[in-house]
This record gives C-alpha cells, sequence and structure tokens, in this order.
C-alpha cells in the first residue's frame, strides 16, 4: 500500500508539472465541448433554390412564395430557362432546380392536375436528401391548400384524407445539441482516459525510466494501479466538467440521476484505461502509440453512433460496434440525460462494460513483462 | 562466497531463421567487494549481460547467481539486492534531484536518511540542486544522481553500465573516486566500459568482444601476460611510416598509441627494427617501451 501511495504521488506531480498536459485534460475538453456542438450540426437549411418558371401564372407565383416563405429556402434566381438554372448548380450557386412547366395554371384547373420538375445537385448526399423531402412536403401542402380552396363544402369529402400530429419524445424540440452533446462529452473522456494513459507508460519505455522501476521490488500490480488510477481520476474529472458545461452552455439537465451516469462511468474508464494499458504494452514508442490511438479514435468515433445512427448501419457495421466500448457509453448518456433511464435499465450496458473491462485489463497484463 | 557466478550464459537476438549472438556462453565469477570491469567495444554484449544479471532479460542457456541467488529462480530477491545504472540517464527528468531520490527509497522501503552514510560522499556534491529538476542538471550531476539512486536502498551488488559514457576527462577521474570509495564499504561493483584507460582501476577486468570473453586477469596480470617487446616509433611523417611498418613481414603488428607508433616484432628485435627503419631513409626516433594495458586488449582483439 505504502509503495502504490508513493507510485501515485509520483504520478500526480509528473501530471501536474506538466502545463501542456494539463492543458489537454483540462482546457481542450472545455473548449472543444463549447464549440463543437454548434458545428455539429445535423439540419439543412438555407437551400439554394432556383426556379425556372415557364408559366409565370398565380398559381406558380403562389407556389413560389410558399416554398421560399419557408426558412429553408432561399431563392437563388428565377429564370425562365432550365440551361440557366442549371448553370447556377454547376457554379454551385443553386442546389435545387424547380421547374414549372408553361400551363401549369391551365392544366391544374381544367384538368385537376399538374406536373412539376425537380432536379437535385446531389453531390452531397444529405443536403439533396433532406432538401428534396422538404419541397416535396411543400409542394404537397401547397396541393391541399389548393384542394380546400377549390372543394367546398361537400359535409363528406370524396377522398380520404389522413392528417399526422406528431409529438417529439424526451427532446419535444428536437434540439440536435442534446443530442451531440453527451456523444461528444463521451469521446473527450475517452481521449483522456485511454491515450493519456497509454501515451505515459511508452513515454517511461522511451526515457527508459521503465527499466529503472522493472529492476525495484515494485510489483506489477502495484505499477498497473499507479499508472490507472491517476487517469482514471482524471476521466471522472474532465467527465464532471463536461456535465457542468452542458447544464451551464447549453442548459442540458440529466432526466435521469447522475449517480447512473457516474456509476457506468466509472467501469467505462476502467474498460477504457485497460485498453490504453494494451497499446502501451505493444507499443515501444511515443509515435506508435500514438498512431494507433488515431485511428482507433477514428473508428470509435465513426462507428460509435455520434453521428450516425447505428441502426443504419449495414449489419458488419452494426457488429463492429458492438465491440467498440464507446458505442455503450453513448448510448447510455443519451438514455440517461435524455430519457431518464436509470441504472436498471442500462443494466446490460453495465454488465457487457463490465466484460469489457476484465478483458482488456486481464490481456494488458498478462502481456505486461517486467523482464523479456 | 563469490558474489556473482556466471556459467555459460547464452543470449541470442533477432529472428529463428537469422539469429544474431550476442552473448556466446560467457562464465565468469566475481569475489565479494571487488571492482570488477567488462572492457569491450560497442557491440560487445556488455549491456545484454548486465541486463540478464539483473534480471530484466531472460537468457537463452546457462545459469548465473548474483549474491548467491539464481538470477530466473529468486529474480525477486534479487531486485531487492542490486542497484542497477543503466548506461542512458533514466531517471524522472520532470522530477527534482530529491524527488527522484526520495522514490527510488521509498520503492525499496527505505528512506534517504536510513542510508544517508552511504550516499553522503556522492548526494552531498548534488544537494546544493536538491529542487532542481533532474533533466535540468548538467551530465556530471546526471551521473552523480543516478549513481545516489542506485545506491540508496544499500545494494549488495552494484551495476554500472558505461557510467563514464560522455562524461568528461575530470568528472570521470571524480567517479572512479566514488566508486573506490564505495568498495570500501563493502559493495561488489560491476562496471562496463568502453574506455581501457578505465581497465587498470578496477581489480580485475575481463575483456569481452562479440559475446566472448578473451581474457580475465587483474590489470597487473593482463600486462604481464603481454610477453613480447614493444617499441615505439615517432618521425615527422606519421602516415608514411605507419605504412612502411606495415609492410615489413618481420613485424607483426604496428599501430598507431598517441604520439608513436607501437610495433611489435614477429622475429627478430631492436636491432632488426632499426636496420628497418634506416632503409626506408627516415627521420626516427625510437625506444622500448612498456605495455600498458591497452597494448594488451588490442594483442588480444587482434587474434
Amino acid at each position: 500500500m505504502r509503495t502504490l501511495r508513493f507510485l501515485l504521488q509520483k504520478e500526480f506531480r509528473q501530471i501536474f508539472r506538466e502545463p501542456s498536459i494539463l492543458r489537454v485534460i483540462f482546457v481542450m475538453p472545455i473548449i472543444q465541448l463549447l464549440v463543437l456542438p454548434w458545428a455539429a450540426d445535423y439540419e439543412v437549411k438555407d437551400i439554394k433554390l432556383s426556379v425556372v418558371d415557364h408559366d409565370h401564372s398565380d398559381y406558380s407565383r403562389q407556389l413560389v412564395s410558399k416554398i421560399t416563405a419557408s426558412a429553408y429556402f432561399q431563392l437563388q434566381d428565377y429564370t425562365g430557362s432550365y440551361q440557366t438554372a442549371l448553370h447556377e448548380v454547376e457554379k454551385d450557386k443553386a442546389d435545387l432546380i424547380l421547374e414549372i412547366p408553361a400551363s401549369f395554371e391551365k392544366q391544374l384547373i381544367k384538368e385537376d392536375k399538374a406536373t412539376l420538375f425537380m432536379a437535385v445537385n446531389a453531390i452531397n448526399g444529405v443536403k439533396a436528401n433532406l432538401g428534396g423531402a422538404y419541397l416535396r412536403n411543400i409542394v404537397q401542402d401547397y396541393n391541399s391548400q389548393v384542394r380546400t380552396e377549390w372543394i367546398q363544402f361537400p359535409r363528406f369529402s370524396p377522398e380520404t384524407n389522413i392528417e399526422i400530429t406528431s409529438s417529439n419524445w424526451f427532446n419535444p424540440l428536437m434540439n440536435y445539441k442534446y443530442f451531440m452533446v453527451p456523444g461528444i462529452l463521451v469521446i473527450l473522456v475517452t481521449m483522456v482516459g485511454s491515450f493519456l494513459a497509454a501515451l505515459n507508460i511508452v513515454k517511461e519505455k522511451e526515457i527508459g525510466t521503465i527499466e529503472q522501476i522493472n529492476v525495484t521490488p515494485v510489483k506489477k500490480y502495484q505499477f498497473i494501479l499507479g499508472k490507472l488510477i491517476p487517469f482514471w481520476v482524471l476521466g471522472l474529472i474532465v467527465l464532471s466538467i463536461g456535465m457542468l458545461i452542458a447544464r451551464v452552455a447549453y442548459g442540458i439537465v440529466p432526466a435521469g440521476s447522475l449517480f447512473a451516469i457516474y456509476v457506468f462511468a466509472a467501469i467505462y474508464l476502467l474498460a477504457v484505461l485497460g485498453l490504453g494499458l494494451l497499446v502501451s504494452t505493444f507499443t515501444g514508442t511515443q509515435q506508435q502509440a500514438m498512431l494507433i490511438s488515431f485511428f482507433m479514435m477514428m473508428v470509435f468515433i465513426l462507428l460509435g453512433g455520434l453521428y450516425t445512427s447505428i441502426d443504419s448501419m449495414p449489419q458488419w457495421a452494426q457488429l463492429i460496434t458492438k465491440i467498440n466500448p464507446v458505442s455503450y457509453f453513448i448510448d447510455v448518456m443519451r438514455m440517461v440525460v435524455l430519457k431518464g433511464s436509470s441504472l436498471g435499465d442500462i443494466r446490460n450496458h453495465l454488465l457487457i462494460m463490465f466484460g469489457f473491462a476484465v478483458f482488456f485489463n486481464g490481456w494488458a497484463v498478462i502481456s505486461y513483462h517486467k523482464r523479456n | 562466497m563469490n558474489a556473482v557466478i556466471v556459467s555459460n550464459i547464452i543470449k541470442r537476438y533477432g529472428t529463428k531463421k537469422a539469429p544474431v549472438s550476442a552473448l556466446q556462453g560467457i562464465s565468469f565469477q566475481v569475489d565479494k567487494g571487488e571492482i570488477f570491469g567488462i572492457i569491450g567495444p560497442d557491440g560487445a554484449g556488455k549491456t545484454s549481460l548486465f541486463r540478464i544479471l539483473t534480471t530484466l532479460l531472460l537468457a537463452d542457456g546457462g545459469t548465473a547467481t548474483v549474491d548467491g541467488f539464481d538470477i530466473v529462480k529468486d529474480y525477486k530477491t534479487i531486485r531487492e539486492r542490486v542497484g542497477y545504472m543503466p548506461g542512458r540517464f533514466s531517471l524522472y527528468q520532470d522530477l527534482t534531484v530529491k524527488e527522484n531520490l526520495d522514490f527510488f527509497a521509498t520503492i525499496f522501503n527505505t528512506s534517504i536518511e536510513e542510508n544517508y552514510d552511504l550516499v553522503k560522499d556522492i548526494y552531498s556534491q548534488i544537494e546544493p540542486f536538491k529542487n532542481r529538476r533532474a533533466g535540468k542538471l548538467s551530465g556530471g550531476m546526471k551521473q552523480k544522481l543516478a549513481l545516489s539512486c542506485a545506491l540508496i536502498h544499500r545494494p549488495s551488488v552494484l551495476f554500472l553500465d558505461e557510467p563514464t559514457t560522455g562524461v568528461d576527462a575530470v568528472s570521470r577521474k571524480e567517479f572512479w573516486e566514488m566508486l573506490k570509495r564505495l568498495k570500501e564499504q563493502g559493495i561488489t561493483i560491476l562496471v562496463s566500459t568502453p574506455y581501457m584507460d578505465e581497465a587498470g582501476l578496477c581489480d580485475r577486468v575481463a575483456l569481452l568482444q562479440s559475446g566472448k570473453i578473451l581474457s580475465i586477469n587483474t590489470p597487473q596480470g593482463v600486462v604481464n601476460e603481454f610477453g613480447k617487446t614493444l617499441f615505439a616509433v615517432k618521425s615527422n611523417d606519421m602516415l608514411h611510416l605507419l605504412n612502411d611498418l606495415k609492410q615489413n613481414e618481420d613485424i607483426e603488428d604496428a599501430y598507431p598509441f598517441g604520439e608513436y607508433h607501437h610495433v611489435i616484432m614477429k622475429h627478430g628485435g631492436e636491432n632488426e627494427l632499426k636496420d628497418y627503419l634506416r632503409q626506408t631513409g627516415r627521420q626516427y626516433e625510437m625506444k622500448e617501451v612498456r605495455p600498458d594495458i591497452e597494448d594488451c586488449f588490442i594483442a588480444l582483439m587482434k587474434n
């Protein structure tokens, strides 16, 4: 115990003596949490629309003004030729072209039926998809509006009409920040937890101090605990700072208990620290550890459900997310923060994470040798 | 009892297909309270040997005991009893002098106060800088700190891997004086060095080359083993003189040594050499010299 205490004392002393590391641990997460959620925006706004109106009628003008009245579209230009509009798309000045044929109004009134043409710049898939869908929605809305104007007073409408009213649960205003902030916080905690620990151990290898420790009677478990505990504590501190920022800057108050989050985080940090330890036993230089960490981080983020929904990934990718500890923590954070899940609800997540912790740490302890 | 007994230690690196032998069956014994030098050029296997004896590396063959304990079976006991100072400075550069020493004392379950008398000589020299970070010390001071840290738990055997490499001449001399004082305290010291002039400061030396021991003897014994007459020759054109000397069939070896060239004759003696030098028509100065340890090692390595 005495030895462990001195190892910890030494470790904390070194961490607090290195201002650059301190900045990374405390200042970077704060700045990132304050900046990134604003940029990591899903919503597609200001879609630039180019209208080709061959009709110049009342109805076509009504349609266009209805579209531009919504916040999603911005009328880029209003021309009479499809060629000009396509030119705008080529110059990346327009994202969508809506072509209104010459006899739009006439056909609509005479034949109860008219056609519109829509062309989408599909380079940015998300924007194209959403833009097209929004536009279709508005046109449909316009359609039913026209219909109600014409069909007056039949008590029972000959056409069946389904109207949908929706209610958003857990995040009524569909504020994407409620969704992103907990996720980004998870990534930051993971970085502090696992990668700083890995780099720290590899640094001792690089400088050669690990040799000096190895010739002493310090036991393997003491050395490993001496490395795990400081970063475990730091990870929890970063989490606390992050939760505070989420509350102060974004008004995110967890619907569930903080206790559930901390219980899970405690086990989660053990698991990722084990992973960091494992990286450090298989690498010899900080550069190697850094590179491996970097690539792992990419997988963690992209296959962790932070930006993209895991449910819409292909089957094989969903399997990978099952062995990605980050995906569980992101899930738990969103469950507890938004839905108010209790410890009982995240029982399975806890068990799996405990398994990860045992697996990674066990492997790391077995492959860490005081001599080779 | 011997402090260190090494018998037939083998160490190989590299792959199975292309093994590199670092140590090819080394055996020697070190008495208690002796300064035992292992002299050898870079890559001779000195560091591998030290790492095996300090239980950091497993040998591929052979056995060894340190202070009576087996290096494989009793490695835990050995770790409590040896001090190891690696060739590269490997203390915590971001901790201060005092913190480093404190740290190494506590992980050996002791304290600076308890063993202060042992490190006093050395530590008192760096004590004025005890609040300075180890990384900011000069080379010689780092050396002293490393030695203090290796000594703080009062080891019975001290392993010093090239302690004087990269240290200036004055500090080197000081360092060897410190070792002599430690020896008086009854500590067995194994020291490796690539500098042959340091061999004379050891009680006994082993010459290691390419993983083999060429000779083990006292410095005086090594010199006595030389058994040939040695001449020192000097001229105003040293380069051509050396070429001429190397061309003569009767000369066994000639190599530059300080301001002279040292010459060993195959057969014949002073007169034959004088005759030959006269033939080349050069101005020269010649004398017979006593071989020193470096001459002996050069001769051993060439055989």
